[in-house]
């Protein structure tokens, strides 16, 4: 498969667009990989494409249950930011928020990345206090952030209720320009493709269902396709790590929980950047077919049925309507629901674990999507050199027994309970 | 949703009960750091049947046990729970 160009699709023009080839191979497992990664989706599929290319490791396979980027991919509201204010979470995203902005080019996929900006709401003076010290926080770091007073919010969002007697007053708000939002599916499928062209190899319908050892280590897994030797093996399962975990005998700081989003039908610009109200927990924004794609809370209890609860769903468009009145007259034209692994201070878990050769990349609770890139950079170097890289070394699974959470929202071990 | 059997109130809609923790979540009062920790911050997190603490809380506010399965959403039992349920 070559690259993509204009001069290959003019090229196309002339032959009948027959030159098209699948963009991955379907290929056979081998006996032995030096490197498993267990998980086709986003971050399993980035981890892999780094390996190849940042490591030189080629003898490397993701197995995938399913089919690429049919989980929590395909599932989530692809916003992007790095707006956080403890620093190992904002030195984290903002490495991959960078990444972001040169994704499409990198990989030779658009996966449309578009910085339309990211802006939390302030509904009193105590929320405008903590979107202050969020904003301090990051601006110490280098981060771009911006303390909006009201007029400016409605600058920028032109349809949001700005009146006094609003149900939920807007009286300002922090953004960061250069979040925005992403295709999800091309991410997986960028990735995908430019792992496979340094020949890695992607499993679909291979899942894996046990690990086998030698001693305490790991040395391959047992899969529907048969057993696979393995150097190391990276769980890259966010959603599902539990019972994978499981399955080496490991309990993890995780519960799983489905959160649910929902889209409209499409229509004409109405929503500019991406509005987020973190005391309401609602987020609203449009995709660039012109749907409203919006989401909430998640269904707060453990469950893995991809399948959510009206009530949430209704909780959510409450909010959205209540902000933006307009988004009352659209229909709704789907919703759905994906798993999420909730970890018990908020932030995600890589690294290695306990048992040797075992690496876990997980917990990502409800932001998944905008790690994408640096997950897949930092997992890819803790899998190839054993040791994790310092952007990861905080998020490590020991760090909940040393007392060293990293707990962005102040919850504790009940993510659950805001 | 789910009609929840409450021991007390009988059946009643989910939206009167909130989740709170695994059963096997419940810090003993003696426990070690070590112990503690486990309890606190690991789960087993079946897919499959799991012990569940939930509360009535918009009904008779009362804790129970719910044994049920996390993807059917099917349950299996509920229990009232007092001291002497707790490990």
């Amino acid at each position: 498969m070559g690259r993509y160009s204009a001069f290959s699709l003019l090229r196309g023009a002339f032959n009948g667009q027959s030159h098209w080839q699948p963009a991955w191979r379907d290929p056979e497992p081998k006996k032995t990989y030096d490197i498993i990664v267990i998980g086709g989706g986003g971050h399993g599929l980035a981890t892999a494409y780094y390996l190849a290319t940042v490591h030189g490791l080629r003898n490397v396979a993701v197995l995938e249950k399913g089919y690429i980027g049919g989980g929590n991919t395909g599932r989530n509201t692809t916003l992007v930011r790095s707006n956080y204010r403890l620093k190992p979470l904002h030195d984290f995203f903002e490495f991959g928020l960078k990444m972001w902005e040169h994704l499409s080019d990198e990989l030779n996929y658009n996966v449309m990345f578009s910085p339309r900006g990211a802006m939390f709401l302030g509904h009193s003076d105590s929320d405008m206090i903590r979107l202050a010290e969020r904003g301090d926080a990051m601006r110490c770091s280098g981060i771009d952030a911006e303390l909006l007073t009201r007029d400016q919010v409605a600058k920028i969002e032109p349809l949001l209720d700005m009146s006094r007697d609003a149900r939920f007053p807007i009286v300002g708000g922090l953004t960061q320009r250069r979040g925005g939002t992403a295709r999800h599916d091309a991410v997986a499928w960028g990735y995908a493709r430019g792992a496979d062209r340094q020949g890695v190899d992607i499993i679909q319908k291979c899942q894996v269902t046990g690990f086998i050892r030698q001693g305490d280590a790991v040395i391959g897994v047992e899969t529907t396709r048969g057993p696979i030797g393995a150097g190391r093996v990276g769980i890259c399962v966010a959603g599902h790590s539990g019972h994978v975990a499981a399955m080496a005998g490991l309990k993890l700081p995780i519960e799983s929980q489905t959160l649910q989003a929902l889209v409209t039908e499409g229509v004409k610009p109405m929503v500019q950047s991406v509005v987020m109200s973190q005391s309401l927990h609602c987020y609203i924004s449009q995709s660039d077919k012109g749907g409203i794609v919006m989401g909430g809370d998640p269904d707060n209890w453990p469950s893995y049925a991809q399948r959510g609860n009206p009530m949430i769903t209704e909780g959510a468009i409450a909010q959205a309507i209540a902000l933006i009145p307009a988004l009352s007259r659209l229909r709704m034209l789907r919703t759905w629901s994906g798993v999420t692994d909730m970890s018990f201070d908020g932030s995600p878990i890589i690294g290695k674990t306990p048992v040797p050769n075992l690496f876990l990349n997980g917990g990502w609770c409800y932001g998944g999507f905008k790690g994408t890139p640096a997950s897949g950079y930092t997992f890819a170097h803790t899998l190839a050199e054993g040791e994790p890289h310092p952007l990861n070394a905080p998020f490590d699974l020991d760090r909940f027994r040393r007392g060293d959470t990293i707990d962005e929202n102040g919850v504790g071990p009940m993510p659950n309970h805001r | 949703m789910m009609l929840i059997p409450c021991p007390h109130c009988g059946p009643r809609a989910q939206a009167e009960f909130v989740y709170e923790r695994t059963l096997d979540s419940v810090v003993a009062l003696d426990a070690g750091a070590d112990d503690a920790m486990n309890s606190l911050f690991t789960r087993t997190n079946p897919r499959g049947v799991d012990e569940e603490l939930w509360r009535h809380t918009y009904g008779c506010r009362a804790w129970m046990a719910v044994r049920r399965h996390r993807v059917t959403h099917e349950i299996e039992s509920v229990q009232p729970v007092g001291p002497e349920a707790l490990p």
